[in-house]
């Protein structure tokens, strides 16, 4: 694995996935060298549709499971071993727990804005009288303060996702998984969310790890400390952000941030 | 004009009617919801066949399902000691018969949709099994309602069992579809529209009902 090939960097990670591969039957979807995960970093991951982005998300997030190689989290291996091997259920929910996932399609339960941001505190019994003010900030940190009491029936895509990102928020995971969580969204809705993550990662007590799922290199380039280009699974460059855009070292790469169709 | 002599015995029909119904289908619901839950949240070898067995259980005519109460409760059948037949308890449990696998069905076809949709979600959300399990049936929550409507329409609407297991005797076991039935035997053809009338306004009154719950459930709170 080349340097300018391998998503980690110096510092200790928080997550970090090795020799990782997803499988199904003879079709090999995703196989990618290393990837590291360090907090205080938004890590893009850019790749067109197919290329293997959410599968590995979903393996990150223990949704799947390896066919080879292993993550690693919280002094647990999520590996390729039989089910009967790997994480105790009380590990894969403290895994669980150490993360948020936010998908292109966020799923919202029955309920208003508050209840589903407030969700996550719920199941980890954390909702009290003390939670009111983290919630609230949330709320407002991604313009959702005026709809706290609205159902999340009637949202606007752009207005659901942002509740997505706020549940996830609100956890203050070690870990944040997003997957395209800006596609089909307008601009105003793009620059709130975006906002959003950058000055999370800057949070001296919170200080997530952020791996963000995204077809457009335009955010990579304004938000991502480290890119990486994933094309047919496996990942063709990696690295700082102004390296990649400046200097890419794939042909393929050069083609997709000179605007070019490659894919 | 009516067939059946009096209004009070009109009330009585339509009365009685409902009762049956209404325990049917309470009873019913006692037992599919817990079923039709289990079966929606489980996954378990042969589960494909019981599902098909239930489906298949789903479109049970009325008087098969009367024939089949009708043989147990006869006086040679297993409770046959109870002396049910031709009574109002011997229609419950035939429409019981008939509604169950209804509102099983629909509640595991129901809570199955859910747990595909919001599993994932609630796990990676940091619920722990049982709170996956509650939040999908939270979900459900409205499907399972209109479940037991639905087996509530069916059991004031289906004649062949009750008139089997029941006999239609009159001011005991008759109900407003045997009547209608009745009625229309003897020509009474005005008496056998105002009581179908009834049974249709009874039917758009508790969807209307529904509706409005339902309708009130999705603008929140």
């Amino acid at each position: 694995m080349s340097a300018r090939t391998s998503l980690s960097a110096a510092a200790s990670p928080v997550m970090t996935a090795t020799g990782l591969r997803r499988s199904y039957g003879e079709r090999t979807v995703l196989d990618v060298g290393e990837i590291a995960l360090h907090r205080g970093e938004i890590l893009a991951l850019m790749g067109p549709s197919g290329s293997g982005k959410t599968t590995l998300l979903r393996l990150l997030a223990t949704l799947e499971r390896p066919s080879a190689g292993e993550v690693r989290f919280k002094d647990a291996t999520w590996a390729a071993s039989p089910p009967t091997v790997g994480p105790s259920p009380g590990d894969l929910l403290s895994w669980r727990r150490g993360l948020a996932f936010v998908s292109q399609n966020p799923v919202l339960f029955t309920g208003s804005v508050r209840d589903n941001v407030v969700l996550g505190l719920e199941l980890r019994g954390r909702a009290g009288p003390g939670a009111e003010a983290a919630v609230t900030r949330v709320l407002d940190d991604l313009g959702l303060g005026a709809l706290a009491l609205t159902s999340c029936l009637s949202l606007s895509a752009g207005e659901a996702q942002r509740v997505a990102v706020a549940r996830a928020f609100v956890i203050r995971p070690e870990v944040l998984l997003l997957d395209e969580p800006t596609a089909n969204l307008d601009p105003a809705n793009v620059g709130i969310i975006e906002r959003a993550l950058v000055a999370a990662v800057g949070v001296s007590d919170w200080c997530p790890a952020i791996l963000l799922v995204t077809h457009n290199l335009f955010q990579a380039r304004r938000i991502a400390g480290r890119t990486g280009l994933l094309v047919a699974g496996r990942l063709v460059e990696a690295g700082p952000t102004h390296d990649v855009f400046g200097r890419p070292a794939d042909p393929r790469t050069k083609a997709f941030v000179e605007g070019e169709m490659v894919f | 004009m009516f067939g059946v002599s009096s209004w009070s015995e009109l009330g009585g029909i339509i009365l009685l009617s409902l009762a049956v119904s209404g325990t049917a289908v309470l009873l019913a619901a006692a037992a599919a919801v817990p079923l039709g839950t289990a079966l929606g949240l489980s996954r378990f070898r042969g589960r494909a066949v019981v599902l098909r067995v239930l489906y298949t259980l789903m479109g049970l005519p009325p008087t098969v399902a009367g024939l089949l109460v009708y043989i147990a409760i006869s006086k040679q059948g297993p409770l046959g000691g109870l002396n049910l037949l031709f009574t109002p308890a011997a229609m419950i449990i035939a429409q019981w018969v008939l509604v169950t696998p209804i509102i099983t069905g629909l509640v595991a076809v129901a809570v199955e949709e859910r747990d595909r949709r919001y599993r994932e979600t609630a796990a990676v959300l940091g619920a722990t099994p049982r709170q996956t399990r509650l939040l999908v049936v939270r979900e459900a929550r409205p499907a399972v309602f209109s479940a037991i409507v639905a087996g509530l329409g069916r059991a004031t609407a289906e004649v062949g069992a009750v008139m089997l297991v029941g006999g239609n005797i009159r001011g005991e076991t008759r109900v407003m579809t045997t009547a209608i039935l009745l009625e229309t035997r003897r020509g009474n053809f005005g008496d056998a529209l105002v009581l179908g009338l009834v049974l249709l306004v009874i039917g758009f009154t508790i969807n209307s009902y529904v509706h409005r719950l339902q309708v009130g459930k999705e603008s929140g709170r």
